[in-house]
Formats: structure tokens, C-alpha cells, sequence
């Protein structure tokens, strides 16, 4: 499948800021289930910083802009050819040993009732394991807009028993992380549902070490392992340290952030 | 009853290179004794050395406790030393460039995955990028102690900003300016070059985009850090800026300096902060001491960062227990500095022989420090032994024991005159382009009779070091 993405970012500031930093995780690699045709990033008023990939495989591009100015926006376009590789992601080069992803963080720090969830599930294997855990995820936290905010933990979230895509990614890889098994945190894009089902164009899911496959997404928010409608952006151990911009902007006043994100199916150009 | 080995009555006679010391202090009769210490605190008061040594916390103003009685080192003694320190900063640094890349010590097998990947001080965010010349380390802090003629052993490795050298180098001038003489009898090597060799080490370790004399910078949390004489005093010496998370900023792909003259890039950065504070873009969002977007510019090359972030994982005390290995692993070498005997708590069998005896051991918490969180087994009461064999239980992960050693112990003034007390030894050996070590280091000083407890919160003091010409 062809993807076309357009992802534009507007920040608003009530008073001129003098000057902004920002790291980006917005570079999508190329590996088995995905293949990059063009990839665009632009920042208004922004001078590029340097850029790297780092031991997770993700490209990290540094942006400052100076100031004064009242708005950034940052604007992602691109084409990307996927593949359904039912989650498993092959032919990805990284470095960063899968151990690393047993770390607990603030948001995916698994408590009592979390980890009582994570050792409900019975399992042979380790895939089996990983499928269990997404589905009991999905059982436990109904997926609904507006309930929890960007610092709600897994274990607040499945308290409440309700969420969305970052609150089950955080609450899967807590409950991975309680049963040994490496998870992390992946932020990306998804295609729009021809059935109209609710779901969040800029994305997140986890992926989970699966023994004898290696890494494995899975969407506990969509109840699917990550198809061709998936573009995969980069990873962490959980929202923040996987998340698509970070920017610090020196400003006394308030910000506001709007994000539009829109991910279309394209036929092939040639033909 | 142990007994200790004494640098410099050794067998019924005066080891060599004390000889000299023997006549000076006995031509120094009390009252003129006094008098020199009164001097010496007075110096020290005015210079405004009144920090904590290693971070210890504690008043900030209190003074260190200096004792005019040096120790001594022969040149053989220190040759072999310096080869150990050397070396085991080598197999630190091979350490932590294999664990940021492929990881061959733990795929060999040779430490557990767990206690590298999962470790705190583990920065994910520094894996697959390799600072200048591999080095991680460009200060690594070794604290020995001495158990024996030629008995040394490691206490534990400091590889992110071991403090105190400025009592090296402060302990030394006060020694030189109040009794000239005696450094015109002994032939002592000097330590004066630590600063210049510290900012050739920082000068060789330019990030691959600096095309010109490096620019060196030490990166402080403030003036209310215990450790900010240091900061300051080093800057002096070195003759770079002293700056601030706020003076700094990131604009395209390099760090910047504001000056009353504009903008001036940064190549080198010798940081007194924590990984966690250094970029909140990267670690702790809440960071105020940081430089946003700095981490973006270290790991493309723009700016170098020393000691490097990440390096923490070599300087746990659980970690500790590896070094050896790692010496035989990447050099091929038999360690020439031993490390003491260590048990985990968190292997049960273990702690079961560390909880069976407390009352010889030495338990330490692993990412403790400052001589806080630790019992001394055989210092201890029957109380104090039982309230902290709870803590182990509680949380075995915690905590590591070691046998107490029989510190050494040099002569030191005290009340009635002059007696042995008990002393360890922090070299600080600099990794750049090259491996160096001044001949010399801080001496801390237990000043509490039959105390084995060196830090300064807990009643220590410093000592000038001699390593003696051939």
C-alpha cells in the first residue's frame, strides 16, 4: 500500500518567543514493512540542527528557530510504500540491546492492580504471551477520547478503565515489562478506517521482544498487530521519550498546539 | 586484633621514605606545631576551600579538617600504582564504548545483560554513538586503600566527576608556602601540571565538526553546589570560561557561549552535572541547569561532553565486582590492582552469608555514597546491626558487603602529639588522547582513633601526597 502523509503542527504563543529548540522524531526508517519514497520536513523560521540515527534505528533531527516570533509550525509530508508483515519488524537495524526495554518509567511503572492483570494471563510462549497481554489490554481499557491527558499513567488509566492509543501502549508494555518481556513505545500513522470505526491518525502502539521473532507490534487500541495502514516513526520507553516533536520555547506566555494529521491511500503513479 | 600496616613505622623501624619526615617532626616541638595548623586553616579559610568532598552533602561551609603530616609514597610504590590505575581507567573506558555499541563482554557472557541494560545509569539514549576517541571517561576517580607493603586494593571507580582534586593541589601549595623546607630536602614530584594536562586531555577529545583550537568550557549547576569552589578554581587554572546551563544555548548544529562580544561556539564541555539534568529535550523535562537541544548536538558531532553521558554504568558498585574481568576481557591482562571481595545481596546465597556476618562486614548501599547508608559491621552496636539487617531484607537489590578492611594508617597530629590513623587514596587519572596521571592524589584521613571511616562528613580530613623522585 502507497501512504501519503500530511502531518502539520501549529504552535501558538500569546507572547513572541525569543528563541525555540525542538528534537524531532519524525523520520521514518526503512525496514521490510515499510520503504520511504519521499519524506519532507520543514519548520517556519527554523535553521536545521544536526541530525543522527540513533541506536534504535530512529533518524533524530535537531531545529532551532529564532525568535521573536508568535508561531511555529512544523509540516510533514511524505510517501511511504508498506507491507503487512502482521507486526513483525524485520530487516530494522538497531543497536540498543531489547534488555534496555525492561525499564520501568513513570508512565508504565506497573502497580499492583497492573501487574495482577499481566500474570492473568496464561501463555506457552512467548507470542502467545505477547497476543494475551494485547487483548487483555483491550478488554480493560475501553478506548475513549478525552478522559485521560498526555501525564495519565497506565495504572491511572486502567483504574479508570478507559483511554486511548497512548494510555493502552503504556498499559502493555507495564504489563510486558511485569512478565520479563521487553516492550516499548512506538509512535506513527495510521489510515483512515474505511468502517468509519474511531481511531487517532497520529498513532501510537508498543511493541513487545518476542522470542525467536524479535520485535512485534501490537495495537491493543485497534485489537490488530500493525499492518500495511501502519507507518512506524521511531520508539521509546514510553509517550515522551518516544514522541514525534520535542520542544522547549523560551516564552512567558502560554502555548497552544494544534496538530492536523491526515494519512490517505494513493494509487501508484506509474501505471 | 587486626593489626595495621603503618606507611611509615614498619617492622620496628622507619620505612625509607618517611626517614626524612622522622628529624622534621621532631624539631617541630608543640607549640610550633599549633601555630602551623592555626596558619594552615587560616590559608585555607582565606582561599574559601570549604566544600564537601565527593558530594557528601553536609554544611557547606564547614572547613575540611587538614593534617600537616604528609604521606608518602616512594617512586617504585607509585610506578606500580600508576600502571593499575592506568590500566583499570582503560578497561573502564573499553567497557562502556562495548556496552553503548555491540555489547561483546555481555555476549560473551562474561557480566549479566541485566546488570548493564537495565541499570539506571544505562542511557539508551547515548547507545550507537561513539564520543571522540572512544573515550567515555576523561576523569576516572579510583579510591584505594592499602592493606600491606604491596597490598592495594580498589574501593570503587568513579567515572563520571570524581571531585576533590582541588585538595590535591591546594594541600599541596599550603604544604610548599609553610615549610619550604622540607621540599628542599625530599625530592617530590610535583602535581602542578594537573590542570594543563587536564585541559590538554579536554582539548584532545574535539568533537569531528570543530575545525579549530577547541573552545573549553566547565558547565556548572551554580555557586550553591558544594563542589563549586572546584568548578571555579579548575576554571581559573585552566583558563577557561566557567559557565552556567543558562549561558549556554543551542542554535543550528552547535552549542553557543553568550559573551559581551556575541555568540561563541563551545567545542568542549567538561560538565560538574548529571546526565539527567544536561538537556531536559532528552532527560528530565523539569531540568532548569540544562542546555535544550544539547544532547541532539553531542550525539551529531557538534560538541563534545565529558565525562560522557551514560558513563555511569561502569561506576556501580554492583558493576564494581566486574572490573577485573573486564581488564582480563578487552586488555588481556592480569589485573595489577585487586578488587575487594564483594557479595551481592541480591544473589540469595549471598545475602544469606552476608546477613550471617554482619558484625565483620563492611555493607554498602550500590548507588550510595559519602559514607552515608553504610555499617561498619564491627563499629557498630548490636541495634544498629538488627535495624539494618532489615533494610538488606527488605530490599537485598540494595545493598553490597565487603569485608572490613585493615586500612592502613600514616602518622597524623593529633591532640597529644602525633598518631596513626587510618587513610585511603583517590589518584585522578585523565583519558584523552593519551593516559596520564600526576603523581599524586587526595589523601583522606580518618581523624577519630581506630576510625576506618575516611569521608569528611564522618570525621575525616585531607593530607598533602608525595610521590618521591627516584
Amino acid at each position: 500500500m502507497r501512504l501519503a502523509v500530511e502531518h502539520v503542527t501549529l504552535y501558538r504563543y500569546d507572547q513572541p518567543v525569543r528563541a525555540a529548540v525542538q528534537s524531532h522524531r519524525l523520520h521514518p526508517s526503512s525496514f521490510d514493512g515499510q520503504r520511504v519514497e519521499d519524506w519532507q520536513v520543514t519548520v517556519s523560521g527554523g535553521v536545521k540542527g544536526g541530525g543522527f540515527r540513533d541506536g534504535a534505528g530512529d533518524w533524530i533531527q535537531g531545529w532551532t528557530v529564532a525568535g521573536p516570533v508568535s508561531e511555529i509550525t512544523v509540516t510533514v509530508t511524505g510517501l511511504v510504500e508498506t507491507r503487512d508483515l502482521t507486526g513483525v519488524l524485520r530487516g530494522h537495524r538497531e543497536q540498543v540491546s531489547p534488555m534496555a526495554y525492561l525499564r520501568e518509567t513513570g508512565p508504565t511503572r506497573a502497580d499492583a492492580a497492573l501487574a495482577a492483570l499481566a500474570r492473568s494471563v496464561e501463555a506457552d510462549s512467548s507470542l502467545a504471551l505477547a497476543h494475551g497481554l494485547a487483548a487483555i489490554v483491550a478488554e480493560s481499557i475501553a478506548y475513549a477520547p478525552g478522559k485521560t491527558h498526555a501525564h495519565t499513567t497506565a495504572a491511572e488509566a486502567l483504574a479508570m478503565g478507559e483511554g486511548v492509543c497512548q494510555d493502552h501502549a503504556h498499559a502493555l508494555i507495564a504489563c510486558a515489562r511485569d512478565r520479563e518481556m521487553p516492550g516499548r513505545y512506538v509512535s506513527g500513522y495510521l489510515l483512515a478506517d474505511a468502517e468509519g470505526r474511531p481511531h487517532e491518525a497520529a498513532h501510537a502502539w508498543a511493541e513487545l521482544w518476542v522470542d525467536g521473532l524479535g520485535w512485534v507490534g501490537f495495537d491493543p487500541a485497534n485489537r490488530c498487530c500493525p499492518d500495511e495502514r501502519y507507518i512506524r516513526l521511531g520508539s521509546g520507553f514510553d509517550a515522551r521519550d518516544a514522541a514525534p516533536i520535542r520542544g522547549i520555547a523560551r516564552s512567558p506566555g502560554e502555548e497552544q498546539m494544534d496538530v492536523r494529521v491526515a494519512v490517505q491511500s494513493v494509487q501508484n503513479a506509474q501505471q | 586484633m587486626t593489626s595495621f600496616f603503618n606507611e611509615m613505622f614498619h617492622s620496628g623501624r622507619v620505612r625509607p621514605p618517611y626517614a626524612r619526615l622522622q628529624d622534621w617532626v621532631a624539631a617541630m616541638p608543640a607549640a610550633l606545631r599549633q601555630m602551623k595548623q592555626a596558619e594552615a586553616e587560616e590559608l585555607f579559610r582565606r582561599i574559601g576551600i570549604t566544600f564537601a568532598v565527593y558530594g557528601e552533602g553536609g554544611d557547606p561551609d564547614r572547613l575540611i579538617p587538614f593534617d600537616m603530616f604528609p604521606r608518602v609514597f616512594t617512586n617504585q610504590e607509585w610506578t606500580r600504582l600508576e600502571r593499575g590505575i592506568k590500566q583499570r581507567a582503560r578497561a573502564l573506558n573499553a567497557f562502556l564504548a562495548d556496552v553503548y555499541s555491540r555489547g561483546e563482554i555481555v555476549r560473551a557472557g562474561r557480566i549479566p545483560a541485566r546488570l548493564v541494560y537495565c541499570n539506571e545509569a544505562y542511557e539508551k539514549a547515548v547507545a550507537g554513538i561513539r564520543p571522540p576517541k572512544d573515550v567515555y571517561s576523561h576523569i576516572v576517580g579510583i579510591d584505594l586503600v592499602r592493606t600491606g607493603p604491596d597490598d592495594f586494593y580498589v574501593l570503587e571507580d568513579n567515572c563520571r566527576t570524581p571531585s576533590g582534586v582541588s585538595y590535591m593541589l591546594e594541600n599541596r601549595e599550603i604544604m610548599m608556602r609553610m615549610f619550604p623546607d622540607i621540599f628542599r630536602e625530599n625530592r617530590i614530584q610535583p602535581v602542578d601540571g594537573y590542570p594543563e594536562a587536564l585541559r590538554r586531555t579536554l582539548a584532545s577529545v574535539a568533537p569531528p565538526k570543530c575545525n579549530h583550537e577547541p573552545n573549553v568550557v566547565i558547565l556548572t549547576p551554580g555557586h550553591f553546589n558544594s563542589a563549586y569552589y572546584e568548578h571555579s578554581f579548575l576554571a581559573d587554572l585552566m583558563g577557561v570560561e566557567l559557565v552556567e546551563g543558562q549561558d549556554l544555548f543551542v542554535e543550528g548544529e552547535f552549542v553557543w557561549m553568550r559573551t559581551t562580544e556575541g555568540p561563541r561556539k563551545v567545542d568542549v564541555i567538561y560538565r560538574r552535572i548529571d546526565d539527567s539534568f544536561l538537556d531536559p529535550l532528552c532527560f528530565r523535562p523539569d531540568s532548569m541547569l540544562g542546555i535544550p537541544g544539547l544532547m541532539d548536538v553531542y550525539r551529531s558531532g557538534g560538541v563534545s561532553i565529558c565525562s560522557a553521558p551514560g558513563a555511569g554504568v561502569a561506576d556501580d558498585k554492583a558493576v564494581y565486582t566486574y572490573v577485573p574481568e573486564m581488564v582480563r576481557f578487552y586488555l588481556g591482562e592480569e589485573p595489577i590492582l585487586q578488587n575487594v571481595p564483594t557479595w551481592q545481596c541480591q544473589k540469595s546465597d549471598e545475602l544469606k552469608y552476608v546477613l550471617e556476618n554482619l558484625g565483620e562486614l563492611v555493607v554498602k548501599e550500590v548507588h550510595g555514597s559519602g559514607g552515608y547508608g553504610m555499617l561498619v559491621g564491627p563499629k557498630s552496636t548490636s541495634e544498629q546491626i538488627e535495624a539494618f539487617r532489615h533494610r538488606i531484607i527488605e530490599d537485598p537489590d540494595n545493598y553490597i558487603a565487603q569485608p572490613t578492611l585493615a586500612l592502613s594508617t600514616v602518622p597524623t597530629f593529633v591532640e597529644e602529639g602525633v598518631a596513626p590513623r587510618h587513610v585511603d587514596l583517590r589518584p585522578y587519572c585523565l583519558v584523552g588522547e593519551r593516559i596520564e596521571l600526576v603523581p599524586g592524589g587526595l589523601t583522606r584521613v580518618a581523624l577519630r582513633d581506630g576510625s576506618l571511616v575516611v569521608n569528611s562528613s564522618q570525621g575525616g580530613g585531607v593530607k598533602d601526597t608525595w610521590v618521591l623522585a627516584e
